[in-house]
């Protein structure tokens, strides 16, 4: 690391309910801590100035774009990652739907746009169209044209209401 | 035993779990031991001699692995169609972000300081910049008159129409450049051990291209080269060629240093440094009979290539076929060209040329219908090609397509003719204008001509020692769903659950050569080759008596598993073989030039906002004829998909020039549709099925991204009553064109005015 002149310090934070401690300068980008010293490579990099949402990660609750978060800032926090929604129901009801719509086609926006959709559905259980159109609108996706996106994240609130 | 259908089910995306999980790889998510990390260096100016390089002082270089011109040990080009762009520039820049020399560092925060260190010196030389300039010839940049290539198509006597004529309608329409803009950067990793050689890794389109390119790049036999296609975010195109480009920098960093070496550009480098759609200019002269028939017309076409050949022919061939649109023309002359400026080149971009040209066409019609006072529906019915008619090649229409009954059938979906009527009343009044517009197209699939012919392509179907059966091709997933539909044509073959088929990673060691994954190819031509090489294996099976006519699932699986035992590996090629009474004239461009056409009408439908300027779509109807839907789920995320980039073509991406260069190379200000931008698009598919087509496909990967642009233009021009005759278009160029409309009519009404 050569690119700062500061020097490293520890981290701690929660990832995917684990607590973990790095070694890192201080304004490393969350992102690169997340793929590079944990291994986490489904958080993806897009367009590294928060245009694209590809690195969306949630911490303490809110929705962020990984590549704007120095690491500093997520000292103490909660981040969730798309490896840590093994068992969450809504999640594995969200990576179904994708799965049976056609909400995936490169899949290089998947992660970002299935922890958009998790936000979103976390805040807004039974979302309206324009809710879901909103809810994704920081999360670009280039292959889908996004309808089929959307008609993933409807049936996926349609099963929470079943359920 | 084969009642099961598979093919016509949307059988879910093989890859897909891996994706919606996070766990699939893509080139970024690798890491090799001793790995270095890989930059380029390059050109700040368009064109010009390199009088001298310096390594500036606060940078540790020993500590860097230097790659110049000179460390090549083959051949200093990409091998593609004409070789004449350099792997890394040799005393001459033709272009801004011309590669010239390349660093390698175990940090790969290290590397943008280093490469801003790098400093060059050069003597300019004038640059051209524009299709006009170039034309003009005033700087000859490329051989001998600025042209890569011309082509010339004529059919009927052209110049007997002019004076049979009641009108004659002209017209001149330009398209940009736009940015391919997949999620994913361009990436890759090389590795070199003089015993086995180089291996490269990376997120690509064409894993032989990249063989090829290699092979005379690194003077290395073809054993000795590997390429991998590792998973890949989005491609359009736009990893079609430049992946040869940057495996080709990652192969002599790794050949230099002996480690393993990754490259992977940022945002800002892919979108300024890498290819784009050709910027184009189109003008038409078109001779109608008053009843609105087209009796003939002529066509001048050209596109900036930028400043390599690259794929430019090719994508010059595909506009000048389309053209025409899906019109008959008793009489026919294109002239169409490509021209070398000082820019990056411009490359493969989904549509191919075709985009470029059909939306002059298209617009071009409603032009024709309002100068014989027709409707654009009336002017497009009477001119539509109906079977027995030929194209602007002289391709017969075999097929029943009716695209009248298309065009009703759209026009029903998207409520047009009430629309219409409802808001000729709107639009009296109120801030925003409404419109309708439409586009008639068609799409060719698979290579033009006698593309197929020489590529003949090879696909291997595998039976495992498990009793499993693997798809063999070098046809890469990236998106698209090449990985799903091969394997749902093999199962389907087979009469085997979708679940026993697999298919291998792209792997030069692995996989046979089944050709590049471009030109909507892969379902229709690669496909069908996997049928027959499925029916190859099936035939082994049974010819050894392992197997009875009919069987079971689990009769095949132990056949299988059996024949494996006995005899070691067990695969069936098919190879490509040109279907009979196929006839092309390279010369003179006539003759069949695809295999088969899929047909579509699509209709917009846009509201304008008269403070801001900006358009909205408001409802997208998307209608084809696509041979036969394989898999409805992918096919109907295709044709969405591939809508959204034609309303991104069509209204917000725009790519800001100065001197050869981008000035927007970030998703900030190059702005693509996000979910709050895109209509309902409604897909509607018709199927007449195709003899040349595995199951009867036709290719559609391509088709959608030629019909948005002018149907969307085509309803603005509806709801302002203003010609429009360029994409993109922004609110500033609707303000510039109302303006400018006004002024001429202000003209019009002043004494001066009167002509």
């Amino acid at each position: 690391m050569t690119k700062t002149g500061a020097t490293p310090c520890d981290v701690s934070l929660i990832v995917n309910g684990e607590p973990r401690t790095v070694r890192a300068y201080p304004m490393e980008r969350l992102l690169d801590v997340l793929r590079q010293q944990l291994g986490l490579t489904g958080t993806k990099e897009g367009c590294g100035e928060g245009e694209c949402g590809a690195c969306s990660v949630i911490m303490d609750g809110a929705l962020v774009d990984s590549c704007l978060v120095p690491v500093l800032q997520a000292q103490g926090s909660n981040v969730v990652t798309i490896e840590g929604l093994g068992k969450d129901v809504r999640a594995c009801a969200l990576q179904e739907t994708f799965l049976e719509c056609g909400g995936a086609q490169c899949g290089i926006c998947t992660p970002g746009m299935i922890l958009a959709a998790v936000h979103l559905l976390n805040e807004k259980p039974e979302p309206t169209m324009d809710d879901i159109r909103d809810g994704l609108a920081g999360n670009l996706c280039r292959c889908t044209g996004y309808v089929q996106i959307f008609e993933a994240v409807a049936a996926a609130a349609r099963r929470g209401v079943a359920r | 035993m084969k009642s099961e259908r598979i093919v016509a089910l949307s059988a879910p995306r093989k890859e897909g779990r891996d994706k919606v999980t996070g766990r699939a790889r893509y080139i970024d998510d690798i890491t090799l031991p001793e790995m270095l990390y890989g930059a380029t260096v390059r050109s700040r100016i368009p064109r010009g001699k390199i009088k001298k390089i310096t390594f500036g002082p606060g940078i540790n270089w020993d500590k860097f692995v230097v790659v110049t011109a000179k460390d090549i040990p083959g051949k200093n080009y990409i091998a593609l169609i004409e070789n004449d762009q350099l792997c890394l520039a040799d005393g001459i820049v033709n272009h801004p972000e011309e590669p010239v020399l390349l660093l390698a560092h175990p940090d790969r925060h290290a590397l943008p300081k280093a490469v801003e260190a790098v400093s060059i010196e050069y003597d300019s030389l004038p640059p051209v910049f524009t299709i006009e300039e170039s034309e003009r010839q005033s700087e000859i940049i490329w051989g001998a008159d600025n042209i890569f290539k011309t082509y010339l198509i004529q059919k009927g006597d052209v110049d007997g129409i002019w004076e049979k004529a009641d009108y004659i309608v002209e017209g001149e329409y330009s398209t940009g450049a736009q940015e391919q803009l997949y999620i994913e950067t361009n990436g890759a990793i090389a590795a070199f051990d003089a015993e086995r050689g180089l291996t490269v890794w990376g997120s690509l389109q064409c894993p032989y291209y990249v063989h090829k390119a290699l092979m005379a790049l690194c003077n290395l036999p073809e054993t000795k080269v590997r390429v991998v296609q590792t998973e890949t975010g989005g491609a359009f195109g736009g990893k079609e060629e430049y992946p040869s480009m940057l495996a080709a920098h990652a192969s002599l960093l790794a050949m230099k240093s002996r480690r393993p070496v990754k490259i992977v550009y940022d945002r800002a480098e892919d979108m300024v440094a890498t290819t784009k759609r050709h910027p184009s200019r189109t003008r038409h002269r078109t001779a109608v009979r008053k009843d609105g028939k087209i009796l003939g017309g002529e066509i001048e076409l050209v596109i900036d290539g930028g400043a390599y050949v690259t794929l430019s022919p090719v994508v010059l061939s595909r506009a000048a076929i389309h053209a025409g649109g899906p019109y008959e023309w008793p009489a026919i002359r294109v002239r169409a060209k490509a021209v070398a400026t000082n820019a990056p080149p411009h490359g493969a971009f989904r549509g191919f040329g075709a985009p470029q040209s059909l939306f002059a066409m298209e617009r071009h019609m409603d032009r024709i219908a309002r100068a014989v006072n027709l409707s654009p529906v009336e002017i497009r019915r009477i001119n539509f090609l109906k079977p027995g008619q030929t194209t602007i090649t002289e391709q017969t229409i075999n097929e029943p397509v009716d695209l009248g009954k298309m065009l009703d059938r759209a026009l029903e979906h998207s409520s047009y003719e009430a629309k219409k009527q409802w808001f000729a009343r709107e639009n009296e009044s109120g801030a925003v204008r409404k419109g309708m517009g439409v586009a008639a197209f068609l799409h060719g699939a698979g290579f033009t001509g006698s593309g197929e012919r020489y590529l003949a392509s090879v696909v291997g179907v595998e039976g495992t020692a498990e009793g499993r059966v693997r798809v063999l091709v070098s046809s890469t997933e990236f998106g698209q769903g090449t990985n799903t539909v091969l394997c749902q044509i093999a199962a389907e073959t087979l009469g085997l659950p979708y679940d026993d088929v697999e298919i291998a990673q792209p792997d030069t060691t692995e996989v046979p050569n089944s050709g590049p994954t471009v030109a909507s190819r892969t379902a229709m031509v690669v496909g069908s080759l996997v049928a027959s090489a499925a029916r190859g294996l099936e035939q082994t099976l049974t010819a050894s008596g392992k197997l009875g006519k009919t069987y079971s699932a689990e009769e095949f699986r132990r056949a299988c598993r059996e024949h494996v035992a006995a005899h070691g590996r067990f695969r069936s090629l098919a190879r490509y073989e040109p279907p009979a009474n196929i006839y092309w004239d390279d010369q003179n461009y006539r003759g069949e030039a695809y295999a088969a056409f899929a047909w579509a009408i699509y209709v917009a439908e846009v509201t304008v906002d008269l403070a801001t300027y900006s358009v909205s779509v408001a409802d997208f109807v998307a209608l084809q004829e696509v041979g036969r839907v394989l898999n409805p789920v992918l096919a109907r995320g295709q044709i969405i998909g591939g809508v959204a980039q034609g309303i991104g073509f069509a209204l917000y991406e725009k790519v800001e020039w100065r001197d050869g260069c981008m000035q927007n190379g970030q998703m900030t200000n190059y702005i693509m549709p996000t979910s709050a931008d895109v209509p309902p698009i409604r897909v509607f598919f018709e199927e007449l099925g195709n003899t040349h087509g595995a199951y009867g496909a036709k290719g559609i990967g391509e088709l959608p991204m030629d019909g948005p642009a002018p149907a969307i233009v085509n309803a603005i021009e509806d709801a302002l009553g203003i010609p429009l005759d360029s994409v993109p278009l922004l609110p500033e160029n609707i303000f510039d064109a109302i303006a400018s409309a006004s002024n001429r009519e202000s003209d019009a009404r002043s004494p001066t005015g009167v002509r």
